[in-house]
């Protein structure tokens, strides 16, 4: 099943007189459960595609079918609903929020889906054990080292179970071991059956995935499947 | 929204206030001083004009008091002494009015003189009110024990009198006063019966006709006929090595009519014909208690008006800090935001969120306020006998405002947060 389906997807700036493409008809399908890298140079569109598959900006041009959804011409509050129930983010900078605990930090995406108080307190504790914070729930994001903080957030992705699971640059603010611990916990997802896409300029990470897709410039410059793994 | 969005949002709204201890109190004071002056304000009004309204209604809204006043001086001729003054109202007026003006329910004629009364070997001042026995149809004044005047009394002129509860106290002690002789300028009542105090109330334009109620201890109520033939109408008095005599036949006419409506028609049918009585000397003044109570009214009016300005102006200071805090908690808080729209939340989300943040702090600071604000008119009855009352009206008002408070200037920085683009706010540093 295609999870994503863009065709000829353009995000263009209008600065006065001069159009900037940030990204230009780009064309991609991704099926189930792959694990896709987009790597390339700064400014090559990387976020751009990124906000984008994550509902958080509008496409210019083109169209973009989530889970066989037409999802490009939504209002702000169909793109929230969209992003709470089938988007799930990992940040560089882990962007938990400081004043919640580890479980309350998980339940969030579930608040904004409206489950009860106690599927949602469930549900956190059991994804807090899966990434192996079970005995963490009560601290707060200060008391977690870096790679703790990413595995909540990785949790936190999970929580609404997902459709597509975006992570930006997820091992960029972590030393070399927690970065291998985060990578290990998202082959795992993987090998449950996940759809992964992860910008990274880090070959390694590159390495894991499945398949490759290079941008240059606002367009795909090579999408390559990995079959050296 | 479902009962657990609700706990949650305000749990979270608690706990981010909680975080910000110190900036969440500033700013709350604000909304506590404001609601507190509401309350306290209101409270102190609120006492003010009821007492004065139960001062004036102890008049007797059909009533209408006509009082004699002094007329100003004739100074034409220095040289000439003028050998007596005659003014005032007469016992001819009361008639008249009594007999020619219909509607009227009944006309009292009273006489006020200031003496001493006796007995055995005790001697306080009081004031003399000869009057008649329908007295006690325009007076608020209860019969305590005995009876009061009769007709028989004003008709023969008996020397019989009824005491105020002040006068029983103080001149009789422990003795039972019915039945006793009073002795007042030579003459000996027999006390009837005992009446509660007259409150003294202050007619605005009161005139100081022979001697003030100040300085007495009550009142002793005697007929009128034995008041005119036992006392000169003749007020002899020295000043400055100045002789003056006076004559004084009443001192003041109470008029009562069926209905209030009839009070305000009848004060100009008075007025004119004691105009034409007196051949326009002015030397008598008509007040109407219902005039007096709307006039009070109008001055709580403006009074309210006032301290509601003044209270509004705290509210709206208060009000200003709060959108100032809540717009920098917006923006120190605007990665967070950009998380929760990540995440998911709408901006409805976010509005709810901040709103009920500043809802938090106002209701807060309204309780507080109004708490605080409730105490302060205990203080003032206590330290100044002023008379507060606090309604239950007040206290809704005052919360109402508070909640409108937070919600006026809540909305702006919840609308703010809400607008932010999410991903300038997830890269927001």
């Amino acid at each position: 099943m295609d999870v994503v389906k863009i065709e000829k997807l353009c995000k263009m700036y209008q600065l006065g007189t001069f159009q900037l493409f940030a990204l230009c008809d780009i064309d991609l399908i991704i099926q189930e459960g792959q694990y896709i890298a987009v790597m390339g140079p700064s400014g090559s569109g990387k976020s751009t595609l990124l906000n984008l598959l994550g509902c958080l900006d509008r496409p210019t041009g083109g169209r973009y079918w989530l889970g066989g959804k037409d999802v490009s011409e939504l209002d702000d509050n169909q793109l929230s609903l969209i992003r709470g129930k089938h988007i799930g983010f990992i940040f560089q900078s882990y962007n938990l929020i400081g004043q919640l605990n580890v479980i309350e930090n998980i339940e969030l995406p579930m608040f904004y889906q409206g489950f009860s108080e106690h599927d949602s307190a469930d549900h956190a504790k059991k994804l807090a054990e899966m990434v192996g914070l079970g005995d963490r729930t009560k601290h707060r994001p200060s008391e977690l080292s870096g790679g703790q903080q990413q595995r909540v957030a990785i949790a936190r992705a999970l929580a609404n179970d997902p459709t597509v699971i975006l992570a930006d640059e997820p091992t960029g603010n972590l030393d070399s071991q927690s970065g291998d611990e985060i990578l290990s916990v998202l082959d795992e997802l993987h090998r449950q059956g996940k759809t992964l896409i992860i910008v990274t300029h880090d070959d390694h990470i590159g390495k894991r995935a499945q398949r490759i897709i290079h941008l240059l410039d606002g367009r795909i410059d090579r999408d390559e499947f990995n079959h050296r793994r | 929204m479902r009962w657990f969005t609700i706990k949650k949002t305000a749990k979270l709204g608690i706990k981010s206030l909680w975080m910000h201890k110190l900036r969440s109190t500033l700013t709350m004071l604000g909304i506590v001083f404001g609601v507190c002056s509401v309350v306290a304000m209101l409270a102190i009004g609120e006492g003010a004009s009821r007492e004065a309204q139960a001062a004036i209604a102890r008049l007797g809204s059909t009533n209408l008091i006509i009082e004699t006043i002094k007329p100003p001086q004739e100074q034409a001729d220095s040289g000439k002494v003028e050998v007596m003054r005659n003014y005032g109202l007469t016992y001819a007026d009361a008639e008249t009015i009594h007999n020619t003006i219909p509607n009227v329910e009944v006309t009292v004629p009273v006489r006020e003189l200031d003496h001493e009364a006796r007995y055995l070997n005790r001697q306080i001042a009081i004031k003399i009110v000869g009057t008649i026995p329908w007295y006690t149809e325009i007076s608020p004044i209860r019969l305590i024990r005995g009876r009061f005047l009769g007709s028989t009394d004003l008709q023969y002129g008996q020397t019989v009198c009824v005491i105020d509860e002040q006068v029983a106290r103080e001149l009789f002690a422990f003795d039972d006063p019915i039945g006793t002789d009073v002795r007042i300028y030579g003459n000996y009542y027999r006390v009837i019966g005992i009446v509660t105090q007259a409150a003294a109330v202050r007619l605005a334009e009161e005139p100081a006709v022979g001697g003030k109620s100040g300085g007495v201890a009550g009142n002793i109520y005697i007929p009128i006929t034995t008041a005119k033939y036992r006392f000169s109408e003749v007020n002899f008095s020295f000043s400055g090595g100045n002789r003056s005599l006076e004559k004084v036949e009443l001192q003041k006419i109470t008029v009562k009519v069926r209905s209030a409506e009839q009070v305000l028609p009848m004060r100009d049918i008075l007025d004119a014909l004691l105009a034409r009585l007196h051949k326009a000397k002015k030397d008598y003044h008509i007040t109407v208690p219902l005039e007096m109570l709307r006039h009070a009214a109008a001055t709580r009016r403006i009074f309210s008006i006032v301290l509601g300005s003044i209270a509004a102006i705290s509210l709206l200071v208060g009000g200003i800090g709060i959108m100032n805090i809540m717009l920098a908690t917006v923006s120190e808080r605007t990665r967070e935001i950009g998380i929760r729209r990540a995440l998911g939340a709408q901006k409805r989300d976010i509005v709810i969120q901040f709103l009920s943040e500043t809802l938090l702090l106002t209701l807060t600071g309204g309780i507080i306020g109004i708490v605080l604000g409730s105490v302060i008119p205990f203080l003032v009855t206590y330290f100044s006998r002023q008379p507060t009352v606090i309604t239950g009206v007040s206290l809704i008002l005052a919360f109402g405002i508070s909640a409108a408070v937070g919600i006026t200037f809540g909305l702006y920085p919840a609308y703010r947060a809400a607008n932010m683009d999410p991903i300038e706010s997830l890269r927001h540093e």
